[in-house]
């Protein structure tokens, strides 16, 4: 069964870029453009996975992660985060959020592919 | 331009726009902060997508600027009036900038650093610098083979996840199916930590892992897999067995041992339960000293060391075709006469200009070059056999004294020919018997200076162009330079007055005479000295280096050539006779012409750049018969570390020198250290420059 990726960034074109390369690597793939957009998009279409960046107007990504754990079919579900900078602090704060990993941008995209097969092998 | 860029600068676009229309609100209303939001998120994404699609310049200038907008938004630093119009002269640089990328005129430096000036100028002393520039990305490919297959090494792999594990949507199941697939692993799960179903939360992992992977693919893999957990997880990664050190048989840690090791068992309850003769491991676990789970752990990482050397050994086996030394060295001197054959056909080929001849010659010389090459392979044992025939010597002669010395070794897969590796051996001996006797100190002695109790000697062997450099050292006392010059000066090796660097009063151990052990001991006072040492090591073509630190060590290096058969030689002609010159300490050439050198006179010195050589005159050490040419050669070499120059007729070139050894009536003389035939049928003489040098 193909799998269905989200991705959430408030840029367009890194948004358009990760579903270039998800979809080209197999996946299905569910773009929103900010939190709110996300957990609108999460009700109506079911997702195996969510990439999402931290920095998004109206809700923000840690606070987006907050709300998809309190959701009971979404407890389990691989989220990782694009952090601009590679401190701990953000990775940190993105963890206690409930984030499973991170990438740092910039990325090329086989270290997504790489990271999407780490929290999610096929 | 691809479509990826041009979506960002599109976007870009819209984002100075927002930028700018924040900024102008901020102008009106200085703190509100939705507004500060805005323009920071603007900058933000500006930045992170300018460095994904490739505008590196323009992710840089913002990156500051995002900085200034951080502290802003956490209210560090007020809005003022300047800071907006700056804020929009960002704006129209960016602007340039993104423009510069589709054919606009290039953007101006100078007026990006006015405008990062005047930011940095605002953000207060201490917040400078809070943000580092940015690392490059984290390697994050778990499943790219960039490493190269290494050795085959066992790791012991302890994972106890953090409980709440699961919340963050990691499967720990995905994490030892990544360990599963870089290697030979063996995985149990310890579950006793589970509590009964009334104390059980269903979301908390109880379950921890004890792994067993033999891999060739490096620790940071290891580490690679780990890395969303490695700081809220327990984890621990040790090696078990690096695959060295597997010369001598298929032998590996017992049970307890490996039990004992992981700090699973005391060694003291492990004697007293061997003691009943039943498997260890059922006694272990029947008396509750450790789990079952704990000795399955012990077990899979003992088979696994296990197979690990077995590999290595019955393809050390399997390899191998034994053949009696005689042959071989027999199979060389064929080989050798081959190349003095073929270096002949060759002559003749470019002597009668025959086509023809020509290609016949370059086949023949390619094969003899292949054939040579591979016979002097065969000739290669590792020296790794010799290496652990030591560990016995270390180890009765360090009880006999009372010392507490381990023997280490590194690089035994280093190849040497087999008449270098034998003739190794009493050399080596003696040096480490120096080592066990001077060198290390006696336990309490070690404890009061600070050092571990348990003294260790290291043996390595590494290449080192056509050298191989074997290395001794120890962690003992080291030399003591003041008792050194009192002893030379005492047994008359040096004179009073000489002044000494701390390098060459190291050298003066190897001085014929000289010995410094207090007493003579039953371990290296046998009357000889470091001298032999030198003497064995040289009569190889190979050198003796000294290093010591007082207090901290002694390192002895012998440089090795990798074969005595052939050596790369550079032929000269002195007064119509060949000699040759070892290659590898050939450094350059350079002319000398006759009115220089009368000029010079006597003193035998060379200004070669401004650097000041002394030169060898061996049309004087042989007295050559005939007036020398009017340009005469001088090829600079490196005599230990020293540059000495050879003045000779005519430098003709390198050439593949089959040494022979001299006869009998000859082998007295110390300036030539062998012969080689040459194409021409005629005998050249090997020099030996270090002897000639100090004749000189």
């Amino acid at each position: 069964m193909t799998k269905t990726i989200m991705v959430v960034d408030d840029s367009s074109s890194v948004r358009q870029m990760m579903a270039f390369t998800l979809e080209n690597a197999g996946y299905d793939v569910v773009e929103a453009e900010d939190g709110q957009d996300a957990l609108k998009k999460l009700n109506s279409s079911p997702v195996n996975m969510i990439v999402t960046d931290l920095n998004m107007p109206n809700v923000n990504g840690f606070d987006l992660i907050r709300s998809i754990r309190s959701k009971p079919e979404y407890k389990y579900i691989p989220i990782v985060v694009l952090t601009t900078e590679s401190h701990d602090e953000k990775k940190q704060e993105s963890k206690e959020a409930g984030a499973t990993g991170w990438i740092t941008k910039p990325f090329k995209p086989d270290q997504l592919i790489g990271v999407i097969n780490k929290v999610m092998p096929q | 331009m691809d479509a990826q860029k041009e979506t960002f600068m599109e976007e870009a676009r819209e984002l100075l726009v927002k930028l700018e229309s924040a900024l102008l609100e901020l102008e009106v209303v200085p703190d509100d902060t939705d507004q500060i939001d805005r323009a920071f998120r603007a900058l933000h994404t500006i930045k992170g997508s300018g460095a994904m699609f490739g505008f590196d310049d323009i992710a840089e200038f913002t990156h500051d600027i995002e900085t200034v907008f951080e502290l802003l938004r956490d209210r560090k630093i007020a809005v003022t009036g300047e800071l907006v119009s700056l804020s929009l002269s960002v704006c129209d640089q960016i602007k340039v900038m993104l423009e510069a990328y589709i054919g606009g005129p290039p953007a101006d430096k100078d007026e990006a650093e006015r405008i990062l000036m005047s930011f940095r100028e605002m953000v207060p002393e201490q917040d400078i610098g809070i943000k580092q520039p940015e690392e490059a990305p984290e390697k994050l490919h778990p499943h790219e083979e960039d490493e190269s297959l290494g050795a085959e090494v066992t790791y012991r792999i302890s994972f106890r996840p953090d409980r709440d594990i699961l919340k963050n949507g990691t499967n720990p199941i995905h994490l030892l199916n990544e360990l599963r697939a870089l290697g030979e692993c063996d995985i149990t799960a310890h579950m006793e930590e589970t509590p009964l179903l009334k104390d059980y939360a269903q979301e908390a992992c109880y379950i921890y892992w004890d792994i067993v992977l033999t891999t060739g693919r490096g620790l940071n893999a290891i580490k690679d897999v780990f890395i969303f957990v490695e700081d809220t997880s327990d984890i621990k990664i040790n090696v078990v067995d690096d695959g060295q050190d597997v010369n001598v048989s298929v032998d590996t840690k017992r049970l307890g041992e490996i039990l004992v090791d992981r700090g699973d068992v005391s060694n003291d309850k492990l004697q007293s339960m061997l003691k009943n003769q039943k498997r260890i491991g059922e006694i272990l676990v029947e008396k509750d000293v450790v789990c079952g789970g704990k000795v399955e752990v012990a077990l899979a990482e003992q088979k696994h060391v296990k197979r690990t050397h077995e590999k290595i050994w019955r393809a050390a086996q399997t390899a191998s075709v034994r053949v009696p030394a005689e042959r071989l060295d027999e199979l060389v001197d064929l080989v050798g006469e081959l190349v003095t054959v073929q270096a002949r056909l060759t002559q003749k080929a470019v002597h009668e200009n025959d086509p023809e001849l020509t290609a016949i010659a370059e086949d023949v010389e390619n094969l003899t070059g292949g054939l040579r090459d591979n016979t002097m392979s065969v000739r290669m044992i590792q020296i790794g056999i010799t290496f652990t025939s030591f560990r016995r010597l270390v180890r009765d002669l360090s009880a006999d004294l009372g010392k507490n010395i381990v023997l280490k070794t590194s690089g035994g897969e280093t190849e040497l020919d087999k008449t270098v590796i034998d003739r190794l051996n009493d050399p080596m001996v003696h040096i480490i018997r120096n080592c066990i006797d001077h060198g290390i100190e006696f336990p309490d002695v070690r404890i009061q200076s600070n050092k571990p109790e348990m003294g260790t000697i290291h043996l390595s062997a590494e290449h080192s162009g056509a050298h191989v450099l074997i290395k001794i050292s120890d962690d003992g006392a080291g030399l003591d330079p003041v008792a050194i010059m009192e002893k030379a000066e005492k047994n008359n090796i040096i004179s009073k007055e000489i002044e000494l660097s701390e390098k060459e009063i190291a050298q003066l151990v190897f001085a014929p005479g000289f010995s410094t052990a207090k007493e003579v001991t039953d371990v290296s006072g046998r009357g000889v000295g470091l001298d032999v040492v030198k003497r064995n090591v040289e009569a190889l073509r190979g050198s003796v280096d000294i290093n010591s630190k007082k207090g901290e060590g002694t390192t002895i290096t012998l440089r090795l050539p990798l074969t005595l058969a052939i050596i790369e030689g550079f032929l000269v002609e002195i007064g119509g006779d060949k000699y040759i010159l070892p290659l590898s300490s050939v450094e350059e050439c350079v002319e000398l012409r006759k009115e220089d050198s009368d000029q010079i006179g006597d003193s035998n010195i060379l200004n070669v750049r401004g650097e000041i050589i002394p030169y060898v005159r061996l049309r004087k050490s042989f007295e050559s018969l005939g007036e020398p040419p009017e340009l005469e050669h001088v090829v600079i070499t490196d005599v230990n570390g020293d540059r000495v120059g050879f003045v000779v007729d005519n430098v003709i070139g390198s050439y593949q020198t089959v040494i022979k050894s001299l006869g009998r009536a000859m082998r007295q003389s110390e300036d030539v250290s062998g012969a080689t035939i040459l194409g021409d049928g005629t005998v050249a003489l090997i020099l030996n420059i270090d002897k000639l040098v100090k004749a000189a």
